[in-house]
């Protein structure tokens, strides 16, 4: 398994140094100037000029390039040409917003979405089961960003119910920076206003975020169930009198539940994506947002570390899944 | 990965395959109701001049953001224009995003996944692992980068999502390709003599191609998800074409009051995409028995 665990590292370390050798001539050869941007159309070309020197963007992109790799040996990611900090502290500070916010997701979908499936696959080919199949695919067609506008208005706007968007009321004060979530700073700082506000504005965009997470779940639970509940060991515990709750609860669901955590996996992985999405609906300061603005600003160095740590959580997260794999089902072996 | 593949039927058992597929489509009433959907919006995509009651593009300020009402169905945004009228012109956008982008990631990933499921050895290892590269990446941030780095404009968003999306083919080729080499009629053509060429374009592409349109429909309400999304955060279409991400983004400072702004164009698109995973959901139901929802 060791071995296994060696060449998976080794595999996705090269395909992680592919991407960032596409992504920085892709981020290079975005049209325009970052320095004349920054500046603004009133700055004299001269302190253009120098500015370009002092960062190096007058060089070819070759040599800017082995200058990136050389920095990166020594574990620096440059400073950001729009926060004028530097990246790796920008990434400290962003990161933990989008983890809270796709954790708190992939709970409400795993939960949501295990039950949604049990419940369907016991209900099969009755109305009920219709009905969640109908709702999972209409659920599936909703663009994340359309549905958080939607609830947004619903909820915040219309019934005042839920607290806007960003992760506090300005009012609060922020808990003390620990972990960086704030649910979590706040249960740490025992500040029980704080918690319950932050979860109030956790809430809306993990459910938008985690609603294709459901649909996935839900219809992978629902599979996994029917297979496993035609199994004889199954027909055995009914014919036990076992009630059905038992049988289904422990017998089939324990069994069923290994593709399913597999596609749990995937998906938290996937929540990457939706979240570029989600965070720019809700004001949420995570890494979606970062990304966004800093391709948006061709801010090179901030792209470039974006991009490691996406990359980075994006193959842990499948390793994850495919150990998981192993360790769930002792059949599988790996060469 | 697994490289083994469970035997591939031959063509003509194929082609009836396909034919007994398609008939048990239109026999469920889910994917009749998506093809229903799709076939609506093909017919209004053509005919949008006809039925649409004001030009897309022409603004009128001083009705801006009026609310629905019988002059405006979907009521106007904010600089005039009629929503309903932009939404139908937007039909044309999806539909050539949707198409064009599955037909440029197959021409793609296609050839690479016949050449490297064929020879096998350094050529397959090394298109793996180019396409392990570019999975190694969320598609939608992928996108973004490409997208930025081409300029935003309709044309780039398809090849920015062609772009980011060709590996999965590729892969899936290479399978079906896997398969379709150890079979006793491209072992016949070899002895024969035909080459590589041959053998791949005669032989084996034909096996692939259904496969792989299937896998492209059933990705399609994917493909225009994620160009909605590039045109919502501004890597996409930009204004004032009648692009339906651009049309929510547009009215999102009017969530507020003015609603209907936001909301037809985001329904426009939830429908579109239901139509195509309808369908698709058909097709996997038949393809796929475990998931069906009656027994059959």
């Amino acid at each position: 398994m060791w071995a296994y665990i060696v060449r998976r590292v080794a595999l996705a370390s090269l395909a992680i140094a592919g991407v960032l050798v596409i992504v920085f001539f892709l981020s290079h050869i975005i049209p325009g100037d970052p320095v004349a941007a920054i500046l603004g159309p009133q700055a004299p070309n001269d302190v253009i000029e120098d500015l370009r020197r002092r960062w190096g963007l007058d060089r070819p992109v070759h040599e800017q390039f082995v200058r990136f790799v050389v920095r990166l040996a020594r574990g620096d990611l440059g400073d950001s040409l729009a926060t004028h900090r530097p990246v790796i502290r920008d990434l400290r500070e962003f990161f933990p917003a989008t983890f809270e916010l796709a954790t708190a997701a992939i709970l409400i979908g795993a939960l949501t979405g295990l039950a949604v499936g049990v419940v369907s696959a016991v209900a099969r080919g009755r109305p009920l089961d219709h009905a969640v199949r109908f709702l999972s695919l209409i659920g599936l067609s909703m663009p994340v960003f359309w549905l958080g506008l939607i609830l947004l208005y619903i909820f915040y706007y219309r019934i005042p119910l839920l607290p806007g968007p960003g992760q506090l009321d300005i009012f609060i004060a922020r808990p003390p920076w620990v972990t960086g979530m704030i649910t979590v700073d706040a249960l740490l700082a025992r500040d029980g206003g704080a918690l319950i506000n932050a979860l109030g504005h956790l809430l809306l965009p993990a459910v938008v975020l985690g609603s294709h997470a459901l649909v996935g779940i839900a219809r992978i639970t629902r599979a996994s169930m029917l297979e496993v509940l035609g199994q004889d060991y199954v027909k055995v515990a009914r014919a036990k009198g076992l009630a059905e709750r038992t049988v289904i609860l422990k017998h089939a669901l324990r069994n069923g539940l290994l593709p399913i955590i597999t596609v749990i996996g995937i998906y938290y992985g996937g929540l990457l994506e939706g979240a570029v999405l989600t965070e720019t609906v809700f004001a949420w300061p995570g890494l979606g947002r970062y990304a966004t603005s800093a391709i948006l600003s061709q801010d090179f160095a901030a792209i470039m570390g974006v991009t490691i740590v996406i990359a980075l959580i994006f193959s842990l997260a499948n390793l994850i899944v495919d150990l998981a794999y192993g360790l769930l089902n002792p059949k599988i072996r790996y060469e | 990965m697994n490289d083994a593949v469970a035997a591939v039927p031959t063509v003509p058992a194929q082609r009836a395959h396909r034919r007994a597929l398609l008939a048990r489509a239109l026999g469920n009433p889910l994917s009749l109701a998506g093809l229903l959907i799709i076939g609506a919006l093909l017919l209004i995509s053509v005919i949008a001049p006809l039925i649409a009651p004001y030009d897309p593009l022409v603004t009128d300020v001083p009705r801006r953001l009026e609310a629905p009402s019988d002059a405006h169905l979907f009521g106007t945004d904010a600089l005039g224009r009629d929503i309903l009228s932009r939404i139908l012109y937007g039909t044309r956008i999806s539909l050539r995003i949707a198409i064009l982008t599955g037909v440029i990631a197959t021409l793609l990933g296609a050839p690479l996944g016949l050449i490297s499921g064929y020879f096998r050895g350094r050529v397959d290892d090394l298109v793996m692992r180019v396409t392990d590269m570019f999975m190694a990446f969320p598609r939608l941030i992928l996108a973004m980068a490409i997208a930025a780095a081409l300029r935003p404009t309709l044309e780039n968003v398809v090849i920015a999502i062609s772009l980011a999306a060709w590996p999965a083919y590729a892969r899936l080729a290479r399978a079906v390709t896997l398969g379709l080499r150890e079979e006793n009629f491209v072992e016949a053509a070899r002895a024969l003599g035909a080459s590589p060429a041959r053998i791949l374009a005669r032989h084996i592409a034909p096996g692939v191609i259904s496969p792989l349109v299937i896998q492209v429909s059933l990705d399609m309400g994917g493909i225009i998800l994620t160009a909605a999304g590039l045109g919502f955060i501004g890597f996409g279409a930009q204004p004032p074409t009648p692009e339906w991400g651009l049309m929510i983004s547009e009215g999102r400072t009017y969530i507020t009051n003015e609603w209907w702004v936001s909301t037809f164009p985001g329904i426009a698109i939830s429908l579109v995409v239901l139509g195509f995973n309808l369908l698709g959901d058909g097709i996997r139901d038949i393809l796929d028995p475990r998931l069906r929802s009656v027994r059959g």
